[in-house]
C-alpha cells in the first residue's frame, strides 16, 4: 500500500491529571481484557489489529500515529507503553517476542524506518511518525521471506522463541553488508541470544541467503 | 513504572526550559539506558522530555575540527567516512560496544551520559551510595570482579563507590582529547571530555559535572596525527556484546621509529574514562619498542588498587596497555 505522510516531530504536551485514578482504571480494564481474551477463539485473535477491543491496553493520554507493516495506525496510548508492548498487547502482533524486556537478548528486534532496533527499549510515543516492520511484515506462511526459508532448511532454531528477533536482525545484518563471513555474522548477530544454542545453524542460514545474492 | 508527562519540544531552548526548572524532569534521547532504569524503578521522572526532534544530528567537518551532533547515532558515527578516515579509533571503540540494534538507537550524548552497569546500582534491594546516597557500597566487599582499580577512595563507607563508567566511545574520546559542547539555562559552554565525568569523591551519586538542565549538543575532535597508528583493545568475558573488563585506547604519532607523542586512555577501570597522561608523557621521544610500552604501562599503573575479585585487573591492565600499543604501532 502507499504509505501516507505522517508528521514527525510535532510539538506535543500532554497532562497527567488524575493519574492514580487512571492507574486503577488501567489495571481493571486490563484485567477484564485479559480475562476476556482467554475465551476469544484463536482465529479471532489472529484476525489482526482490529480483532481486539479499543480499550485493550488502555489509555487515552497521548496521540500516536505510526505505520506498522504498511498499515497506518492512529492510537491513543499511555506514554509508558513500550513499542514492544504496543505491538503485542495492543495490536496483537505477537510475533515479536518479549525475552528479557531490558535490552539484553534481542528477541524483540524490529525494524524502525528500516533499521534494526530493540522494541523493548523505546517508548511507542517516541516513534510517532515512523514506519515499523515486524516479523509479520516480512513474510507470510504462504510466501516466506528467503531468510525464513533458510532458517527452516538449516534448522536455525529449537524452541523458536528467539527466532523472530534472529530473523529481523539477520535481514538487517545482510542489508548492512555485515554478513561477509562467519566471523562477521557472529560479531554482528551478537545482540541476539539463543539459549537453545542454535548459533551454527543460524549463521549458516544467514550466510546462505547472503551468498545467494537474493534481495532481502 | 511511575506515570510521567511526555513532552516533545522541537527547539533547544524550549527543551532546556522544560528540564532546568523541574528537578523531576529528564531528557530522553535513544532511551536504551534510561528506559531500562525506569523499568527497574531506579529512575522515576515525572516529566520526560523527548529531545529526538531537536536539530542535533549532524556530523560535519570544518577547518580541522570534526563536529558530531549529540543526537547522531552510534552506528552513524561508526560508519561515517570522515570518522573512519581521521579518527578510526573512535569508530573502532563504537563498533566494539553494545549490539547492532543498540548502536542504531543509542546517541552520542546518551552514550556519554549512560549510568554504570554495577549490579548493585541496579539491585534496589541492596545498599548503593550512587543510587541512594549514604546507604553504603555493596560492591566493596561483594562481587567486585568488574569494578574500579583507579580513583577509588574507601575511607568513608557512606561515600565509597567503586563502580566503573561503562562506555567504550568515551575512552576513545578521552584519548582523542575531545571537547563536549553544552547548552544550559545559563547559555553555552565547552569542556574537555576529561572534565565532564567525575570521580565519586564526596558525591558518588553524581556522574558528571553537568548542571541541572544542561544538555550535550555536540562533541568536537580536532585533527591529529594519530589516525595511522591507533588501536582500541577491549577485553571482555565473551567475544562480543559485553562490557569491558578492561579496555585501552592507544594512539601514537610515530616519526622515523620514534614516538613524537602518544595518547592513552582506559575503560572499565575507573568511575570515569581514565586518561593516562603520565604514561603518555613517558612515551614521548622513546623508540617504538615493547620495552618502551612496558615502561609506560608501569607508569600507568601507579596508584592502582584491587578489591579482591578484581585484583586480576592489576595484571591485566598493564598487559592490555602493552598489547594495545603494540597493535597501534603495527608491531603485532
Amino acid at each position: 500500500m502507499k504509505d501516507e505522510e505522517i508528521p514527525a516531530g510535532e510539538e506535543l504536551v500532554c497532562g497527567v491529571e488524575n493519574r492514580f485514578d487512571e492507574d486503577r482504571r488501567y489495571f481493571l480494564k486490563q484485567s477484564v481484557a485479559i480475562a476476556g481474551l482467554a475465551f476469544v477463539p484463536g482465529s479471532l485473535v489472529a484476525g489482526g489489529e482490529n480483532a481486539l477491543p479499543e480499550s485493550f491496553g488502555d489509555t487515552e493520554n497521548v496521540k500516536l500515529s505510526i505505520a506498522i507493516n504498511g498499515k497506518k495506525h492512529q492510537l491513543n496510548i499511555d506514554p509508558r507503553t513500550t513499542l514492544l508492548d504496543l505491538l503485542r498487547e495492543r495490536l496483537a502482533l505477537t510475533g515479536t517476542k518479549k525475552g528479557c524486556d531490558l535490552g539484553h537478548c534481542g528477541a524483540c528486534t524490529v525494524h524502525i524506518n528500516g533499521q534494526r532496533t530493540l522494541s523493548c527499549l523505546t517508548f511507542a510515543v517516541m516513534q510517532n511518525g515512523t514506519k515499523v516492520t515486524t516479523i509479520e511484515g516480512i513474510g507470510t506462511p504462504e510466501k516466506l521471506h528467503p531468510l525464513q526459508t533458510a532458517f527452516i532448511r538449516h534448522d536455525g532454531f529449537q524452541c523458536g522463541y528467539c527466532t523472530p528477533g534472529q530473523i529481523m536482525s539477520g535481514v538487517s545484518c545482510i542489508r548492512e553488508g555485515n554478513a561477509g563471513s562467519e566471523a562477521e555474522v557472529r560479531e554482528y548477530m551478537s545482540g541476539n541470544l539463543c539459549r537453545c544454542g542454535a548459533y551454527p545453524n543460524i549463521v549458516n542460514a544467514i550466510l546462505e541467503v547472503k551468498n545467494s545474492g537474493e534481495k532481502v | 513504572m511511575k506515570p510521567f508527562q511526555y513532552l516533545r519540544p522541537s527547539k533547544l531552548k524550549a527543551a532546556i526550559e522544560m528540564v532546568s526548572g523541574d528537578p523531576q524532569a529528564r531528557y530522553i534521547a535513544g532511551g536504551t539506558n534510561l528506559i531500562d532504569l525506569m523499568k527497574r524503578g531506579i529512575v522515576a521522572p515525572e516529566k520526560l522530555v523527548d529531545i529526538n526532534h531537536l536539530p542535533l544530528k549532524k556530523i560535519e567537518y570544518k577547518t580541522g575540527v570534526l563536529r558530531i551532533g549529540a543526537l547522531a547515532l552510534n552506528s552513524e558515527v561508526a560508519a561515517h567516512e570522515t570518522v573512519l578516515q581521521k579518527h578510526p579509533l573512535l569508530a573502532q571503540a563504537l563498533d566494539s560496544g553494545a549490539s547492532g540494534q543498540l548502536r542504531n538507537m543509542a546517541t552520542v550524548g546518551g552514550n556519554i551520559l549512560q549510568k554504570t552497569r554495577c549490579t548493585y546500582f541496579y539491585d534496589t534491594a541492596l545498599p548503593c551510595n550512587k543510587r541512594e546516597p549514604e546507604s553504603g557500597c555493596s560492591a566493596l566487599e561483594g562481587i567486585n570482579r568488574l569494578h574500579a582499580i583507579f580513583g577509588t577512595e574507601t575511607e568513608n563507607p557512606a561515600k565509597t563507590c567503586i563502580a566503573v563508567h561503562p562506555s567504550d566511545m568515551c575512552v576513545a574520546l578521552a584519548a582523542l582529547d575531545a571537547d563536549v559542547l553544552l547548552s544550559g539555562p545559563g547559555g553555552e559552554r565547552r569542556i574537555k571530555i576529561a572534565d565532564l565525568h567525575r570521580l565519586p569523591g564526596a558525591n558518588p551519586e553524581l556522574d558528571t559535572n553537568l548542571e541541572r538542565g544542561e544538555l550535550i549538543t555536540a562533541v568536537e575532535i580536532r585533527d591529529n596525527a594519530f589516525a595511522r597508528n591507533s588501536h582500541y583493545l577491549k577485553v571482555r568475558d565473551r567475544a562480543s556484546y559485553a562490557f569491558a573488563i578492561v579496555s585501552v585506547a592507544a594512539a601514537l604519532d610515530i616519526d622515523n621509529g620514534q614516538i613524537r607523542s602518544a595518547r592513552l586512555a582506559m575503560g572499565g577501570v575507573a568511575h570515569k574514562p581514565w586518561r593516562l597522561i603520565a604514561a603518555e608523557k613517558s612515551l614521548e621521544g622513546q623508540p617504538v619498542t615493547e620495552s618502551s610500552f612496558r615502561k609506560a604501562a608501569e607508569v600507568a599503573m601507579v596508584g592502582a588498587r584491587g578489591f579482591g575479585q578484581n585484583d586480576f585487573k592489576l595484571k591485566l591492565a598493564p598487559n592490555a596497555i602493552v598489547q594495545a600499543l603494540l597493535t597501534a604501532a603495527g608491531i603485532e
